[in-house]
């Protein structure tokens, strides 16, 4: 979304003398291509929901099931991303400051969220955490799958290459003499960390925690399993899509649709700023 | 404060970077560790900080045995190549860091915190930059922060590593000028590291000549350079010549002929001088060669001579013409040197 954004935005400016040829060519293919793959199914999304006009919108959006749906979806996002971002910088950090066997083992396993089927992840963790399994048994009789615990777990699991992917270069790149500096004004390692080494990671983290966060908003395959999918405690937004269309509703479906979609993008445009003053602020981290 | 580090040395994966080093600082002394790269001299500039620990041997600060206390113990001011500053931090923030991470008891509070480091940028002339961030400063600017900020500390010593290293050359002559106005003001010890011989010995009260991790000299810019005690550092330091010579009864010969020089000792060495301490002489006991090459070098004339060895590859030497009679690219030129030093074999 913010690529297109920019992308456009680049578009309406008088094209500056450049020694690199080929501009036309590569926006011309750039613009067609995002066209196509992002610009017109997000219109098409957006004519279906206006079918409804704004009263019938409001209907929806304003539906007690919609709205807990939301409220589920992003809230567990959130939850997870935070997570995320607190457990994938310690990964991140064992990943790159120690020496030890298994380490490209475990650098590899990073990635296994990527490639896992979804649906394979949330099976096998409902089977884990479900009253009856391993892990949820010796938790009761707290339950932790078929609740919106549940689908924090799955959430965690399939955002956390994200943090670590995005943590782990800056991190590699950091100065050893930064860390000695701090050392011989007196800083022990506790302080060192959090004040000099943290801060620096900051851009980063944000990315990280942004990137989590959408990808645990949209995510579907996984939760289904875990969560219990229980109307108004512990079913997600993409689901209630899902049922709408099952009940050949497809303004209904479009119109939740189009409430995640702006939210969403309200709130990667926030992440988007911070990280800009960021940048402004640290330099070209 | 005094500094006496006794018989360290340092190996790193069973190699010696610094073999059975010793060294007196006395206090309020300004000490250069010079030599090529690889010589020991980071090496021994962390040791000192505490950054590394020695494999043997002590360090004491004063009469305190300083070897196995953590770099955060010692006490001591480093000033990085490449600044380590805090990029996230403002100049001010970054000066005051050493001291709002100290503990609570020892930590002085805020206000006297914020006095303190705008004595310091006073001190290094950044006053009114206190809230810029290290990368709106430019490198000399930014060196000056990494000194102020080892200053807050109160360090008991300055530690400075190669700190002009990553600075142009017109800058890095006019900080060199300023650190040494600054050490006349505060007295501190200091020691810092560089592989450029004309900051040691422009900068240091005292230089010491390092290579391959031992100490080849220790000694005043004029020790070091005239009166050098081994063939590394007549070489290292300045411009030099070398010829393998043998003296018997008094006289030094160059592939058994009599050169018109004469020393006390009997001896088979290496004959090492300066281009400058060299004189063209028509006599016939002397040096002579081929001139190949001629070259202005700014107040001088410097000629590449040729040395004829046997059908072997001739012996290279250079010796400074006078600037008015510049020497014929191919004629052969005669000389004698008149300072010298023979390092036997």
């Amino acid at each position: 979304m913010t690529a297109s954004a920019t992308a456009s935005r680049a578009g309406w400016r008088v094209k500056q003398p450049s020694i690199i040829p080929g501009f036309g060519l590569t926006l011309g293919f750039s613009l067609a291509y995002l066209s196509l793959i992002i610009l017109i199914p997000i219109a098409g999304l957006l004519w279906r929901t206006a079918e409804l006009g704004w009263s019938g919108f409001f209907a929806i959006l304003s539906d007690e099931r919609t709205i807990r749906a939301l409220y589920v979806s992003f809230g567990t996002a959130f939850i997870a991303a935070l997570v995320n971002v607190i457990f994938g910088t310690l990964l991140a950090w064992v990943l790159t400051r120690y020496r030890f066997p298994g380490r490209r083992l475990i650098d590899a396993m990073v990635d296994l969220p990527f490639a896992l089927p979804t649906a394979v992840a949330g099976i096998a963790f409902a089977s884990l955490y479900a009253p009856n399994g391993w892990i949820g048994s010796l938790f009761m009789p707290f339950r932790i799958a078929f609740t919106p615990i549940g689908i924090v777990i799955a959430l965690i699991f399939i955002g956390l290459p994200f943090v670590v992917r995005t943590v782990q270069p800056i991190m590699e790149e950091i100065d050893k003499e930064v860390e000695e500096a701090a050392a011989t004004l007196g800083a022990n390692r506790f302080q060192t960390i959090f004040n000099v080494l943290l801060p620096g990671l900051t851009p980063a983290l944000l990315t990280g925690f942004a990137l989590a966060f959408a990808r645990g908003v949209g995510e579907y395959g996984s939760v289904i399993f875990i969560a219990g999918n229980i109307p108004y405690v512990s079913e997600i937004a993409p689901l209630l899509i899902v049922i709408r269309l099952e009940e050949f509703n497809y303004a209904g479906a479009t119109a939740i649709a189009t409430i995640m979609l702006l939210i969403s993008f309200a709130m990667l445009l926030v992440i988007n700023l911070i990280q800009a003053w960021s940048r402004r602020r640290y330099g070209n981290v | 404060m005094e500094v006496k580090i006794n018989n360290i040395r340092k190996e790193f994966d069973r190699f010696a970077a610094l073999n059975d080093v010793s060294l007196n600082i006395a206090s309020g002394e300004l000490i250069a560790l010079l030599g090529p790269s690889g010589s020991g001299k980071t090496t021994l500039l962390r040791l000192i900080a505490g950054l590394d620990f020695p494999t043997a041997g002590q360090i004491f600060f004063g009469e305190e045995d300083a070897s196995r206390h953590s770099v955060q113990e010692r006490n001591v001011g480093f000033v990085f190549q490449h600044y380590a500053l805090f990029r996230h931090m403002t100049v001010a923030q970054n000066i005051g860091f050493g001291l709002k991470v100290r503990p609570s008891a020892s930590r002085p509070p805020k206000s006297e915190i914020k006095k303190r480091v705008s004595d310091l940028l006073d001190m290094v002339q950044l006053s009114g930059l206190e809230n810029r961030y290290p990368n709106q400063l430019s490198g000399g600017q930014r060196q000056r922060v990494a000194l102020a900020r080892a200053m807050a500390i109160e360090p008991r010593i300055l530690l400075l590593d190669e700190p002009f290293g990553a600075l142009d050359a017109k800058v890095r002559k006019e900080l060199r000028r300023w650190l040494r106005e600054f050490h006349d003001r505060t007295g501190h010890t200091t020691v810092f590291v560089t592989h450029d011989q004309e900051e040691a010995l422009e900068l240091a009260d005292r230089v010491v000549v390092m290579s391959q991790g031992k100490i080849e000299q220790v000694g005043s810019a004029d020790d070091v350079y005239d009166r050098p005690q081994s063939p590394f550092v007549f070489s290292f330091i300045g411009e030099s010549s070398h010829l393998p010579v043998e003296v018997k009864n008094g006289t030094v010969l160059f592939q058994g002929e009599p050169i018109g020089i004469s020393e006390k000792t009997d001896a088979a060495g290496d004959l090492f001088f300066r281009p400058e301490d060299v004189v063209l002489t028509d006599e016939k006991d002397a040096l002579f060669g081929k001139v190949t090459a001629c070259r202005r070098l700014a107040g001088t004339r410097i000629a590449e001579i040729d040395i004829a060895n046997n059908g072997h590859d001739p012996f290279h030497v250079e010796v400074e013409v006078p600037l008015h009679a510049p020497v014929e690219l191919g004629s052969e030129a005669r000389f004698r040197p008149t300072r010298w030093k023979i390092f036997n074999k």
